[in-house]
């Protein structure tokens, strides 16, 4: 193992690891806008959005990220969107992730148990407020934990965006082994990082589980 | 530039090729992380400590870092110890093993969910206790394990797409070629995608006759 190189090329690797923070806290962002706007829809009680909702879980969830991010960066030029790399990655990344976390968010609502709405609207709330005031708190505790299964996710699936060239870590990495011919330190250094915020944002996840509890 | 999707037909021959090879792949990683998933499960359990606790750290590395970081490294590091694989062949090494790692956990989880009685009673009947494992732990977790593998199969087929990184000419580096040849990725990268949601849509079917046939036989 050559411990010199590392420690010459390692703080290339540390900017990285920012870029692809930042990648994770605005596609996470995005992905949780969408997801909302998602379960939103499928839970509708116009079939029109119930089928738009649908529709993109489906597609969303059923072809490649990297695909949808090509079509984005390299197609979108031609229906008049022109992205910079950073951008397509962050709106292709956070259209995928939103469709995950449609159907995590969806799930929360609808394991909440249907007596607590029948009881709310007894009580006189409107079916708005029976949502906004009893139906989301509960069902908000539900996603914490699930959520924080698609933030790890998201945070492996920004490693794609090496693939149009944003000097992210695997980027980075990529572009060391291709220099250097070391693989396995470049991994290291890159797989460490990427565990650091993996166990950080994991950490940070259950905390926020551990706090919404209400036992 | 506008669209024009009757470009289409003209490379249709290279892209079915593509396809040819995603689920090739596919069908070949699937039966790796299915193999290496039960063996990797038998590992994290059973092993002695010494090989048990590094095993865990390595499934552990392979759970926490992106797919396409260990695919580099799958790629370029076999080829400096000397090992000069075809890229393909690198391809389903590194999707193999990574949903064998994904793989495992769900088997891990399994094997222990079969009530301990049925190993007592294995052994009570004079099975050693490999042969309590392999005849009757083990076929009872993996079936109770299907369903969820079938999702890692899905996701497995949506990620053989970044393969195409090291250079295997499956769907989406075939697609990559001809819009190098005809400047259209718009067209060519939804036509690669709609082959995809098409061969999700048959992996789904055959993963919801699969769990019907199990929950019959039960």
């Amino acid at each position: 193992m050559d411990i010199d190189l590392m420690l010459k090329v390692y703080p290339f690797f540390l900017e990285a690891a920012w870029v692809t923070i930042l990648l994770s806290v605005l596609t996470a962002i995005l992905g949780l806008i969408c997801g909302t706007l998602g379960a939103a829809a499928r839970l509708s009680r116009f079939a029109v959005l119930r089928f738009l909702g649908a529709a993109y879980v489906s597609l969303f969830r059923g072809t490649p990220a990297l695909i949808q991010l090509f079509i984005l960066y390299f197609g979108g030029p031609q229906i008049g969107i022109q992205l910079d790399a950073f951008e397509a990655g962050v709106i292709g990344l956070g259209i995928n992730a939103g469709a995950y976390m449609t159907e995590t968010i969806r799930g929360a609502i609808i394991a909440i148990d249907k007596g607590q709405r029948e009881a709310a609207r007894t009580l006189g709330l409107s079916s708005w407020q029976a949502t906004y005031k009893v139906i989301l708190p509960q069902a908000a505790r539900l996603m914490v934990r699930p959520l924080g299964v698609n933030l790890n996710m998201l945070i492996k699936a920004t490693a794609l965006v090496a693939a149009i060239a944003v000097v992210e870590l695997t980027y980075t990495a990529q572009r060391y082994i291709g220099s250097t011919y070391k693989p396995f330190e470049m991994f290291l250094l890159a797989g460490v990082l990427y565990m650091i915020i993996i166990y950080v944002v994991g950490r940070g996840v259950a905390w926020l589980d551990r706090k919404v509890q209400i036992t | 530039m506008g669209l024009d999707f009757s470009i289409i037909p003209k490379y249709m021959d290279i892209i079915l090729l593509g396809v040819g090879w995603t689920v090739g792949i596919t069908v070949a990683a699937a039966l790796l992380s299915f193999v290496g998933g039960i063996i990797f499960a038998v590992i994290a359990l059973y092993a002695p400590w010494l090989i048990r606790q590094p095993f865990r750290l390595t499934e552990w590395v392979f759970m926490g870092t992106p797919l396409l970081l260990q695919l580099f490294l799958i790629y370029f590091g076999l080829v400096q110890i000397g090992i000069d694989l075809p890229a393909f062949v690198a391809g389903i090494i590194g999707l193999g093993l990574h949903f064998a790692v994904y793989n495992s956990e769900l088997i891990q989880t399994a094997i222990l969910a079969v009530d301990k009685g049925q190993m007592e009673a294995a052994r009570t009947l004079g099975l050693s206790r490999t042969q309590a494992l392999r005849k009757v732990v083990i076929p009872q977790a993996v079936r109770a394990v299907i369903p969820p593998i079938g999702n890692n199969m899905i996701a497995l087929l949506k990620d053989s797409a970044l393969v195409s990184v090291i250079g295997v000419s499956e769907l989406t580096l075939s697609a990559q070629r001809v819009i190098g040849k005809t400047y259209r990725p718009f067209e060519f990268y939804i036509l690669a995608a709609a082959f995809y949601y098409v061969i999700n849509l048959c992996m789904e079917w055959v993963q919801r006759k699969i769990e019907r046939r199990i929950s019959i036989s039960r």
